[in-house]
């Protein structure tokens, strides 16, 4: 048989592998940045494009998608090649994978600190990004299917089939999620509306997880584990179980993100019943990883890559055992929305990911530049920082989501909340916000010790170059099955077969679910009191979305005692009907706003975004100066307006036509309000004089973005509110 | 399980997605584990020594 040699393309591998290390600081910084700003909320007063709301997505896409996403394809493109015994089908298409990827990633990291934002968890970039991110997708599906399909090695290792799955679902994910009309280049509603957006969101969301931070994981794991500890995987059985098994599942679990939401209950209890299944695969696969090292747990006393990679796959075992609990109903009432979830989440990204994805760096790198690691004690050291660091990061923010759950929902013998006012459980976890922050800046400093080692490593090392590497050519033997050839060993020689069966694995779940939610209309039964917002509130509402409001505050009042008995009246799915995209947010750092409407005065509100600590003293929210200070920019009102209407918002003619006149007067309206009280009056007047003498121009304070803001909250909750709360605005439920 | 109870009785038409879910898994998990009982011991073994074959590899200096 004929012999062919060729090179492995190891130079898009190392492009990915320092992307991985560049970003993986950057996002760990900016995760350190928001941390230290829970102990100092005003660390970035003042600059807009520093504050909290907006600094957070960039923190989590930059941890998903551009440390996760770039080690993932460094993997992926190292071990698919290796597996398949060819060189990567395209090496234009490898190049544009990763040029793209990164200018997706730089486009990120500019419009969201300039609050160009879709505000949907985990899928906040406009659609022009969207639309790029499409685009390279499909580059890397298309290369990495070019490369099985010019393979020499017959059939497809298990790796391959998790490689396969990630690209498929990540694609149907993406698409449906980002669907949207636009409004403008950056600007863009979802067609979705309130509990079907959530309900599409969380189906993405979920599987966000499941399919970008998990999939391609146990790809790696599956190659790379069984590398390091020169063994074959534990049981192959197994892993063919944990495949199938764990795809089918994983993609019904979203809604266990919505329990006591507004979504109906029959998905939230199909939600549930998968989440708890999933614990079966996932275990199996943990199994599967650690007895790889059957017989070979000697080496890890040495050997700082399985170290590494050991502490990786017993954070995967525990972020799935926690996963299933908390999808429980009971367990879920008092960790949703609490920082327990913010835990949870960094067991999986600090060791299932971090840590894999650290094995990973220090076994290629010496591998590929032909030398060896230029410090073990180093790498030792990075071990044990940075899994210190995973600890005192977690534990003090299960204590925190603990602590404050249990007083939130703690009740006199009176009927009355022990802690009405929400800043007093804040206050309660303020020393657990401090040792998180610790924990973290343990993590990134191992982080950096790392960076300098592989710096140290290569430096010291030969040239990178391709590996050359020798195989016979796949002799044809056509797409029909061989006689005595089993079915499952045809299909684990067609790729394209085995493309299709995961896609039907992953889409049953999604379409059960879905489907029925945006199809059948007793789902969400109307409310005919709601109505859609005014041209003003609907900017003030764009103004929320903008400032990362949602990722503090949620707006999604569960049907509990105390949550009613804090905030009023629990939540209903009609009232979202007009809401695109919904805003009910997943983390109460401070108190729900569903209710907010009416509760304070105009006034409460302009000095709360001006200076939060003066009217609620010891308040964790940093001001919001430039609101007030901003010419608002309404000129896009009657275009929103517009693509509300496709969407199904019921905006007559005349709405449309009266905007501008309506927004002028709601606003006016407010402004009339502010002067009640005589402190505003003097310093709105001062500042006028002072611009007329100056001969500066003044902008009114109508005009400010504030009063739409204002408009939008004081509407919040309205349209069902039952009991008018006339207590005073001082008591900061 | 009241709770439970409560709510699947709230869901019209309950009776048959019981079936259909058994169906589906029986179905599916069926497959599964046929396909995976009936792979021979040797295919296993290739399939769980390809992360380790580096024989192909060649050195740069040759």
């Amino acid at each position: 048989m004929e012999i062919q040699q060729f090179h492995y393309d190891n130079k898009i591998v190392q492009k990915f592998l320092y992307a991985t290390l560049l970003w993986g600081v950057v996002g760990m910084l900016v995760g350190l940045l928001l941390a230290f700003m829970f102990i100092f909320p005003n660390l970035t007063d003042g600059i807009s494009w520093l504050s909290f709301g907006r600094l957070r997505p960039l923190h989590t896409n930059a941890v998903i998608f551009a440390f996760v996403g770039n080690a993932m394809f460094a993997g992926v493109y190292y071990s698919t090649q290796r597996l398949l015994k060819a060189r990567m089908f395209s090496d234009w298409m490898s190049n544009f994978n990763f040029w793209g990827w990164q200018a997706i990633i730089v486009a990120a990291a500019i419009t969201l600190p300039l609050g160009y934002t879709s505000s949907k968890e985990y899928a906040e970039l406009e659609w022009p990004i969207d639309l790029a991110i499409a685009a390279v997708w499909v580059v890397f599906g298309w290369n990495f299917i070019g490369t099985m399909l010019k393979r020499r090695q017959r059939h497809l290792y298990v790796a391959i089939w998790f490689y396969l799955a990630t690209i498929v679902t990540v694609a149907v994910l993406h698409i449906f999620n980002s669907l949207a009309l636009p409004v403008s280049a950056m600007k863009s509603y979802s067609v979705y509306a309130g509990v079907q957006d959530a309900l599409v969101q969380w189906w993405y969301g979920h599987n966000a997880v499941a399919f970008f931070l998990t999939t391609p994981f146990l790809g790696l794991m599956y190659y790379f584990v069984p590398k390091a500890a020169n063994r074959p995987i534990y049981s192959y059985r197994l892993s063919i179980v944990h495949f199938w098994s764990l795809i089918f599942i994983y993609i019904w679990a979203g809604p266990h993100h919505l329990l006591y939401s507004s979504l109906p209950d029959w998905a939230q209890n199909l939600g549930v019943a998968f989440s708890v299944m999933l614990i079966a695969p996932s275990w199996g696969g943990m199994i599967n990883g650690l007895l790889t090292l059957r017989g070979a747990w000697d080496k890890v006393r040495t050997s700082p890559v399985l170290k590494f990679m050991v502490v990786a796959i017993t954070g995967y075992g525990m972020a799935t055992f926690e996963g299933p609990m908390l999808s429980l109903k009971n367990i879920n009432a008092i960790a949703h929305f609490s920082d327990w979830i913010i835990a949870h989440v960094h067991v999986g990204a600090l060791a299932w990911n971090g840590f894999l994805i650290f094995g990973m760096i220090y076994w290629l790198i010496p591998r590929m530049f032909k030398t060896r690691l230029h410090s073990t004690p180093m790498a030792n050291f990075h071990f044990w920082i940075g899994t210190l660091g995973i600890i005192l990061y977690a534990l003090p923010m299960y204590v925190a989501g603990f602590t404050q759950a249990l007083m939130w929902k703690e009740f006199n013998p009176d009927g009355t909340l022990v802690y009405g006012n929400f800043l007093e459980t804040v206050n309660e976890i303020m020393p657990m916000y401090w040792m998180r922050a610790i924990g973290g800046t343990m993590y990134l400093v191992g982080t950096l010790v790392m960076l300098y080692n592989i710096i140290a490593t290569v430096r010291s090392g030969s040239k990178l170059e391709d590996e050359l590497a020798e195989a016979p050519a796949l002799a044809r033997i056509g797409g029909r099955r061989k006689a005595g050839e089993k079915y499952h060993t045809w299909l684990e020689r067609r790729p394209i077969q085995l493309t299709l069966l995961a896609t039907v694995a992953i889409l049953i779940g999604g379409i059960i679910q879905i489907i029925p939610t945006l199809l059948v209309k007793s789902n969400i039964p109307t409310i005919t009191s709601v109505t859609p917002y005014t041209p003003l509130e609907l900017e003030g509402r764009d103004l929320y979305i903008r400032e990362g409001c949602v990722g503090c505050h949620s707006q999604m009042v569960r049907p509990f005692r105390s949550e009613v008995e804090r905030y009023g009246e629990y939540a209903k799915a009609g009232e979202f009907v007009y809401d695109h995209p919904f805003l009910w947010g997943s983390k109460r750092t401070g108190p729900d706003l569903l209710r907010v409407g009416g509760k304070y005065s105009d006034n409460w509100h302009l000095n709360h975004f001006y200076d939060p600590q003066s009217t609620s003293s010891g308040s964790i929210m940093p001001s919001y100066k430039w609101l007030i200070r901003n010419k608002h920019d309404r000129s896009a009102a009657v275009d929103k307006m517009r693509v509300m209407v496709t969407l199904g918002v019921p905006y007559t003619e005349e709405d449309i036509a009266g905007a501008e006149a309506s927004m002028d007067a709601q606003a006016a309206q407010i402004e009339k309000n502010l002067y009640a009280d005589p402190e505003f009056v003097r310093s709105y007047e001062e500042e006028k004089t002072y611009a007329q003498q100056n001969g500066e121009e003044f902008i009114e304070m109508k005009d400010r973005e504030i009063v739409a803001m204002i408009a939008y909250l004081q509407r919040l909750g309205t349209d069902i509110k039952i009991e008018q709360n006339t207590e005073v605005a001082s008591e900061n439920r | 399980m009241k709770i439970v109870k409560q709510h699947m009785e709230s869901i019209e038409g309950i009776a048959t997605y019981p079936m259909i879910s058994l169906l589906i898994f029986f179905v599916f998990f069926t497959l599964l584990f046929w396909w995976v009982f009936t792979t021979s011991k040797e295919r296993i073994k290739e399939m769980e020594e390809m992360p380790l074959d580096d024989q192909h590899q060649k050195p740069f200096d040759q």
